[in-house]
């Protein structure tokens, strides 16, 4: 898999980049800066592209836009933004249009190398990733309402599919059966009058939408 | 000449002064005064006169709003000589209204034009009445032809000799007292119009203090903004590094030495738990995306990490300044941890609203009240910082709760 690697942090760009050499993914390019990370974007067309969030030459969210800019122009290309703090607004600029192919994670994770690399492959299979802490700040902004409704555990069940878990994973997560899982998911789905959905993703999308909605 | 050590007043020189010796000096620095007074206020009220003439034939001229700011340009000039007659022949020390303030600056105007003028030209007419009358009657028995008469008596005889002495010592002595009284009727019309009112120069002073205690807080909040910078480009990246470096090991080195793998284990998940404590404590300092996005994104992410399950509301149709968001962000966060430390609550509820030219803040706990605003520092604290901004709050916490924190920041419009 080729990816293209946007990240300022000269230590942690060349960290990225050994730990994906070492991982069987092929970097193709790694930049310092947005525009950069854009145009060999551009030329090279990789798999994926991984981008920090702030970056030069305003540190703000430079990333945040090129990811944007990249999701417009390529929507076959996977992105994953990394941002040393997850923002909820972030998360939802970037998931607005489509949600397949995209993640957004806290840079931290990718300490967990393993985590860090399985998810790369959920976005660049189609994915989506959400950090948990941008699903628990996506999962407070209802006011009230049917969210209220769902047991706890109903909504642990919730915050591990809006990171766009399989089922098998989120019981793994749980230490509770699959179809335990499968049972809390049609709940959560009829508590939250929301249409069935079969693949991971699609849930992701209908999930997101559903949150997405903010009060007035 | 008369200039006195800076610790006596002048004021209390020119208008209560006594003494005989003191008397003649006033006698001599007041007529210095009067005189040197003449020429130059002839010379400054014709200037700005002549300045407010081209004003006024320009009037409805786009060039007249520029010449009425020359004549308040002349007129400064003018109050700063006038400053030095003041300073140099009386001792006086004008404090000039500084140019900022217009209504002074127009005041200074009709000083020149009027009031000094008047007291210069019409005071100096009549010194000079007296000092040439006192002259007349000393002089006129000497430069008399002998024998010369007048009203049927010799000028020289003794009688009218020392009649004309004694009118001649009593003119010169009204002249001396006219110019105390000179000075002093200028002294006091220059302090009254060339100088800032006590009310005006309050309110420049509270404009100022208001001016450098914003600069103040804007520096303080530069300065935790760069702070948060400098963590974010440098330890943060490098502890992410670290724990990514170990992460790799934990993963890779599966067939070494338990113990050694234990210990790779164990830095690894030491490394994570830096990581996410710096990332609190930078997020603390200021949170990025505040700057980026405003209140409403900032204030989910703290809400979302609050222990207490918290409901957040926010309607800011325009943002506020950085400062004012800044100071709305920080007491939502603090009330936000005095609530999880203090309140025993099992929810908040957040609502910030702008009204015009206020920002509304609204904090609301159902925990078991009995807040003090006086005992803790975190209120105390919170205080402070809406102090910064001249905004108001209060606090309702009727023991048993629920506990109602509400601010009122202004914003600019």
């Amino acid at each position: 898999m080729r990816v293209v690697i946007g990240e300022d942090s000269v230590l942690l760009r060349e960290g990225l980049v050994r730990l994906l050499d070492t991982s069987g993914f092929e970097v193709v390019a790694a930049a310092g800066e947005a525009e950069t990370t854009l145009s060999k974007v551009e030329e090279l067309q990789p798999d994926l592209v991984i981008l920090d969030v702030r970056m030069p030459p305003s540190f703000t969210d430079e990333g945040l836009r090129a990811a944007l800019v990249v999701r417009r122009q390529w929507p076959a290309i996977a992105v994953l933004v990394l941002s040393q703090y997850v923002e909820e607004r972030y998360a939802t600029e970037l998931l607005s249009g489509h949600t397949s192919r995209v993640g957004y994670l806290l840079k931290d994770r990718v300490a967990d190398v393993g985590e860090f690399l399985e998810a790369l492959r959920r976005v660049a299979a189609g994915g989506t990733v959400l950090d948990p802490e941008v699903v628990s700040q996506l999962l407070l902004r209802r006011r009230s309402g049917p969210l209220d409704r769902l047991t706890k555990r109903e909504q642990e069940v919730l915050a591990l599919m809006a990171e766009g878990r399989s089922n098998l994973a989120i019981a793994t997560a749980l230490f509770i059966t699959e179809s335990a899982v499968g049972k809390h998911v049609n709940n959560i789905f009829t508590k939250l009058d929301l249409p069935p959905a079969d693949s991971d993703h699609r849930r992701v999308l209908a999930v997101l939408q559903h949150l997405n909605e903010r009060p007035k | 000449m008369g200039r006195q050590p800076a610790t006596v007043t002048c004021r209390d020189r020119y208008l209560y002064g006594g003494g005989m010796q003191n008397g003649i000096r006033r006698a001599w620095d007041g007529t210095a005064h009067t005189v040197a007074g003449f020429p130059l206020a002839v010379v400054t009220g014709s200037l700005v006169l002549c300045a407010g003439l081209f004003a006024m034939v320009t009037v409805g001229h786009p060039v007249g709003k520029t010449y009425r700011n020359d004549i308040l340009a002349v007129s400064r000039f003018c109050s700063v000589i006038q400053r030095s007659r003041f300073s140099a022949l009386l001792g006086v020390e004008l404090k000039l209204a500084p140019a900022a303030s217009r209504r002074a600056a127009w005041r200074g105007v009709w000083y020149h034009v009027i009031a000094g003028f008047l007291i210069s030209v019409i005071g100096f007419s009549l010194l000079v009445s007296l000092w040439s009358a006192a002259g007349a009657a000393v002089l006129l028995p000497v430069f008399n032809p002998p024998n010369g008469r007048m009203l049927g008596m010799r000028l020289s005889d003794p009688l009218p000799w020392s009649g004309l002495s004694i009118i001649a010592v009593l003119l010169g002595y009204a002249a001396a007292k006219l110019a105390i009284g000179l000075a002093a009727l200028d002294v006091q019309a220059a302090q009254a119009m060339l100088q800032l009112s006590r009310a005006e120069e309050l309110a420049l002073r509270v404009q100022d203090l208001t001016e450098s205690r914003a600069d103040v807080v804007d520096a303080a909040d530069a300065e935790r903004r760069r702070i948060e910078r400098d963590l974010h480009d440098g330890a943060q990246q490098r502890l992410v590094s670290l724990a990514m470096n170990l992460g790799m090991a934990r993963a890779t080195l599966t067939d070494v030495d338990p113990k050694a793998r234990e210990a790779i284990e164990h830095a690894h998940d030491e490394a994570k738990q830096a990581l996410t404590e710096l990332r609190q404590l930078v997020r603390g300092l200021h949170p990025a995306v505040l700057e980026d996005r405003g209140l409403d994104a900032a204030l989910s992410g703290i809400a979302a990490r609050s222990p207490v399950k918290t409901r957040l509301n926010v309607d800011v149709p325009k943002r506020p300044s950085a400062t004012v968001e800044a100071v709305a962000y920080f007491v939502i966060s603090e009330a936000l941890t005095n609530v999880a430390k203090h309140a025993q609550a099992k929810a908040v509820d957040i609502e910030v609203r702008r009204r015009g030219d206020l920002l509304l803040i609204e904090v609301r706990d159902d925990g078991r009240g009995g807040a003090d605003p006086l005992a803790g520092t975190g209120l105390r604290g919170l205080a402070q910082r809406i102090r910064s901004v001249d905004g108001s709050w209060s606090v309702e916490s009727p023991l048993g709760g629920p506990t109602v924190i509400r601010v009122e920041l202004p914003c600019e419009s």
